[in-house]
């Protein structure tokens, strides 16, 4: 396993290559040769030779798809397009697998039943994380939430004043304990806030397919994303999950 | 074969109280969320009301869950992928923690409709026996050709 992802990243030598993984990737969504030759400022030939090797070497996914819109005879023929492989590759020297004790780990959680504990740990975790992003910042100036999630591996985008996040960093484990890792996901991103000082901005659980579970809210963008009622109960009930069970207490 | 699940839980007080309330409040548009999913077939409803949970035998303090996706992806990215995962995330509010599987899983033909009966009855499998073509969960998933190979396996106990 470990030999084949780093034949995989090998591919990944050439400055071209590099340059064109990573255009497509942060797209998130099907690239055309044009499109990529343009963005990474090579020859359409060149540009497609190199994503095909990406091809070849499992870091991306071809497919076939019309670029223009138009359906039936006379429409041309589809355009080959990329998008980033899903399936995840790792290579670390020496060998570590942290992945496996994560999952014994997670599984020791459930038994316990002690998601809430994990959820203050995860909690603490992004406050951790947050401080360590801002070395020089933790006298209390707000560092750039973007750029953490960036540095994180979150992949965040814009999306109708809200940050949403195109790269879930704890996949694997989020498939096989998904209600466990999701809710951890969403008290570490608190605690990043927290960390960060961003009292203007809210984490909330808002899955969607392929995506993070979090989507954060800035207050001022409140009114606006929330204008469909439904949606508006449904966010309401996840940015505050214990709110009943601590008015019984 | 489209792919059945049943999930049960123990409520903590009944449906009309104070601690049941945001449950309750949330089924309508929770209900609304599946009818409307990608790859939603089918569920039994308790009734023409859209808070009507499902009536049976089982106890008072037991709610049931009962539907029909098309494939384990739709069914996947409506529990865990859609506006019911923050809900499904306050569930120990309302519910008891469950000590023994409280969701269960098998391939159905096309068209068919399990009664709750042959439900409970996968899920009493999954309890005895642990996951197999016939009663199986996410985690332990077995796809539809593992299930249509064993036709002895699928026609359970009803």
């Amino acid at each position: 396993m470990v030999s084949d992802d780093l034949e995989s990243m090998s591919a990944l030598g050439d400055p071209v290559r590099r340059a064109l993984y990573r255009f497509v990737s942060e797209r998130g969504r099907d690239v055309g040769r044009n499109e990529a030759a343009e963005a990474v400022g090579v020859q359409r030939t060149l540009a497609a030779f190199h994503l095909d090797k990406l091809v070849e070497a499992g870091l991306l996914e071809a497919g076939f798809r019309r670029l223009t819109g138009r359906t039936g005879p006379g429409s041309g023929r589809p355009a080959k397009v990329y998008r980033r492989a899903r399936e995840e590759r790792s290579v670390s020297l020496p060998p570590r697998d942290y992945r496996t004790l994560a999952l014994v780990l997670a599984e020791t959680v459930d038994l316990l039943g002690g998601e809430e504990k994990a959820e203050e740990a995860a909690r603490r975790a992004g406050k951790r994380l947050a401080a360590q992003a801002a070395p020089e910042e933790a006298s209390g100036e707000a560092g750039d939430l973007a750029e953490v999630l960036r540095e994180r591996g979150y992949e965040p985008y814009e999306e109708e004043g809200r940050i949403r996040l195109r790269n879930c960093p704890f996949h694997v484990l989020a498939e096989s304990h998904p209600l466990l890792v999701c809710s951890m996901n969403a008290a570490l991103c608190e605690g990043l806030l927290a960390g960060l000082g961003e009292t203007g901005v809210s984490a909330a659980l808002d899955p969607r397919p392929g995506e993070c579970c979090v989507a954060f809210t800035r207050a001022a963008a409140t009114p606006e994303a929330f204008a469909n009622p439904e949606a508006s109960q449904n966010t309401g009930a996840s940015e505050n999950p214990r709110a009943s069970k601590n008015n019984e207490d | 074969m489209h792919l059945a699940q049943l999930n049960v839980a123990h409520l903590r007080e009944p449906l009309d109280s104070l601690t049941l309330a945001d449950f309750v409040a949330a089924l309508e548009p929770i209900n609304a969320l599946s009818d409307a999913a990608p790859g939603f077939v089918w569920r039994m409803k308790g009734g023409e009301g859209p808070t009507d949970t499902i009536r049976h035998d089982y106890g008072d303090d037991l709610l049931v869950n009962f539907s029909i996706w098309e494939s384990r992806e739709t069914l996947w990215n409506f529990v865990y992928r859609s506006a019911h995962l923050p809900v499904m995330r306050r569930r120990l509010e309302w519910f008891h923690r469950a000590t023994e599987p409280y969701t269960v899983m098998w391939w159905v033909p096309e068209g068919y409709r399990p009664s709750l009966a042959e439900a409970m009855a996968r899920l009493s499998v999954l309890r005895a026996e642990g996951a197999g073509p016939e009663a199986f969960t996410f985690r332990e998933f077995y796809d539809s050709s593992e299930a249509a190979s064993r036709p002895a396996a699928a026609e359970v106990r009803k």
